[in-house]
């Protein structure tokens, strides 16, 4: 591992004063992942980038400030804290790097919300504890090398063997796969239900191989989930939920913390865009005196203070259980893509530096292109928000 | 095991620092502030060790205002069971002092640390001053403490090794780095730090016999200046005069 010599400058930007409405636990949860990304993420993350390999020794980390299901309830290994504080989390993560902060959105939002929504007791005391310390590493399984976008028409089986299943299929672009312990698995039984269930590593029958060539989200593991006639114990199924409400309301949970995340990424950018602009020199004057790099900063700040505002009501609603999935379809894509500009433009102040990994924006550029595309493309959100206003759906009939 | 711990707030490093009322104040307007490091890092961590391995309390105690609070419930995410606060605006080490024996003086704490400086104005007076009101013996700079009965067997950096002390309890000791390694908070002491006590007393009357007479900042970062390579004489000249480096 070699740290990089750059130092982590970041400091945040909040242009309408968000920060007063948040409370003090919000801003102290903030500052604690602040810290922690300056000291264990900003140091290393360009190495592993650059080297496409996972730096899994951060789990632990993730675990130790409480980054994992911090919105779940303390006993079952949460944090017991509210969804703008998952939010804010999530956004100091991806201010650091959006694979990081996939590691920490997988474990919490799409493994340990499915097992503490829809698990057994037992599956709860069995799992949870020990996916809130790290001690187990999750990963979910629903995308499948022919089915992304349209998830529900999902081809991987179960079947009723007596006391268990035989689950049989394969799911593609799986975050943490290749080193999990358990997947949440969703497919479909005998009367095309859609099931979720804990299938644990070791199982006859059942590899995670690794998908390899990512020119985004590099320092966060990828691969397949494949099933061959892998034994499920029918008490691994999980028994709250039937059909696709199942997986969506995870990807809600998990978009809901990729609008937070983007942000982070973007105000990354712009930070470090903001600061260059008035260290670097042409013409003999700093850079961003000219008007051209002006427009750039100004219209950053302007769409990054927009989705602080968005994103901060949206976590209202959601403490108040009434953010809608088209409201978090909605923050989703437009902060990704905000995110995505902002990269883009700062790239642009910082010159050829900008392409250099001495600088973090070609990272976040790279890594927000897959963030632009999972959890919901920015296609299928659009048609989400175009489906919730006209009340007609444009992906049937 | 009853231990205090003095905390104080500092400006984060990374704060623009700038000066009001005639250059004899310093402004803290939109500066962010931090737990002092040496006080959090290793006196309040080392003060939970002790806690961990031979049971007790640990009480952390600031004075200063009441926006200082974030860092004192910061101090209890980190793992402190109670907190005081004196309700004053202390402009020396001095006057700090002065209000944190007042408060303590008749709780019987068995050991009292604190960091060996402030990262801004590096007093490293307020252990000794503290010290003196409570009649107590005042260890500064320790980096390594074990406890043995009812004494601290303490190891001090000095130059070109290390002094190895013993003290009888209750005493008061200054942290320096290797005391303890940072504990960064979690979202469970998060919560848990807001069920926790937080008091707050007013000060006692004092006069602050200390009082700033003015600031000046360093002067501007020159840029870099080239030497050319067949003019070793000048650089010389440079680095002995004006850099007096050599």
């Amino acid at each position: 591992m070699k740290p990089s010599q750059r130092e982590d400058r970041y400091q945040h930007h909040d242009y309408f004063q968000v920060d007063e409405l948040l409370s003090e636990d919000h801003l102290m949860a903030r500052q604690v992942v602040r810290d922690w990304v300056k000291k264990e993420v900003s140091p290393i993350i360009e190495d592993y980038a650059n080297r496409a390999a996972c730096p899994t020794h951060l789990f632990k980390g993730l675990a130790e400030i409480g980054a994992f299901g911090p919105s779940l309830p303390v006993e079952y290994g949460g944090g017991g804290m509210d969804e703008i504080a998952y939010g804010v989390i999530m956004q100091e993560l991806e201010r650091g790097d959006s694979g990081v902060r996939s590691m920490a959105s997988v474990q919490g939002s799409l493994v340990m919300y499915p097992i503490y929504s829809y698990g057994s007791e037992e599956q709860k005391r069995k799992y949870l504890p020990k996916l809130g310390t790290g001690e187990f590493i999750g990963c979910f399984g629903l995308t499948e090398p022919d089915h992304g976008s349209d998830p529900a028409g999902m081809t991987t089986r179960i079947k009723d063997a007596g006391d268990h299943y035989i689950l049989n299929g394969a799911k593609m672009w799986i975050t943490n796969s290749p080193l999990a312990d358990l997947a949440v698995v969703w497919a479909k039984d005998e009367e095309n239900t859609v099931r979720g269930m804990i299938v644990e590593k070791g199982n006859p029958g059942f590899s995670a191989p690794e998908i390899h060539g990512k020119w985004s989200l590099r320092a966060s593991i990828t691969g397949e989930l494949v099933f061959e006639d892998v034994k499920v114990p029918k008490s691994q199924v999980l028994p709250g939920v039937k059909g696709m409400k199942g997986p969506l309301s995870c990807l809600s949970k998990a978009r809901y913390g990729i609008a937070w995340g983007a942000i982070g990424a973007a105000l990354d950018c712009y930070d470090t865009a903001l600061r260059y602009s008035k260290e670097r020199k042409q013409f003999g004057r700093p850079i961003g005196q000219f008007q051209l790099t002006q427009k750039k900063l100004a219209e950053m700040i302007t769409e990054i203070t927009k989705a602080q505002l968005l994103t901060w009501r949206l976590g209202v609603l959601a403490n108040q259980k009434k953010a809608s999935p088209a409201q978090i379809s909605m923050a989703k894509r437009n902060n990704v893509h905000m995110a995505l500009t902002v990269a883009r433009e700062a790239r642009q102040i910082l010159g050829g530096m900008g392409i250099t990994n001495e600088y973090p924006i070609m990272r976040h550029m790279m890594n927000l292109e897959t963030v632009l595309t999972y959890e919901g493309t920015h296609d299928i959100h659009l048609l989400i928000t175009g489906m919730d206003v006209t009340g007609l759906n444009a992906f049937s009939g | 095991m009853k231990i205090l711990v003095c905390i104080s707030v500092t400006p984060d490093t990374t704060s623009r620092v700038s000066f009001k009322n005639d250059n004899r104040e310093y402004n803290p307007d939109g500066v962010q502030f931090i737990l002092n490091p040496y006080d959090e890092w290793y006196a309040l961590v080392k003060a939970l060790e002790i806690r961990e391995k031979s049971g007790g309390s640990v009480t952390v105690i600031h004075a200063g205002p009441v926006q200082h609070e974030p860092m004192i419930r910061k101090a209890l995410a980190i793992g402190a069971d109670e907190a005081i606060r004196i309700d004053v605006r202390p402009d020396s080490s001095h006057a700090a002092a002065l209000q944190i024996a007042a408060a303590v003086k008749d709780q019987a704490f068995d050991l009292i640390l604190t960091g060996k400086e402030t990262i801004d104005y590096q007093g490293a007076e307020l252990g000794a001053m503290l010290a003196e009101w409570l009649a107590l013996p005042f260890v500064p700079f320790a980096s390594k403490l074990d406890l043995e009965g009812s004494r601290a067997i303490i190891e001090r950096d000095i130059e070109g090794g290390v002094q190895v002390l013993e003290v009888q309890l209750p005493a008061v000791v200054s942290g320096a780095k290797g005391l303890a390694e940072q504990r960064i908070p979690n979202m469970k002491g998060i919560m848990a730090a807001k069920s926790k006590p937080l008091s707050v007393r007013d000060g006692v009357p004092g006069e602050d016999l200390i009082l700033p007479a003015g600031f000046t900042l360093p002067p501007p970062k020159q840029g870099v200046r080239m030497v050319a390579p067949e003019d070793m004489d000048q650089l010389v000249r440079i680095l002995h005069e004006e850099a007096r480096v050599l």
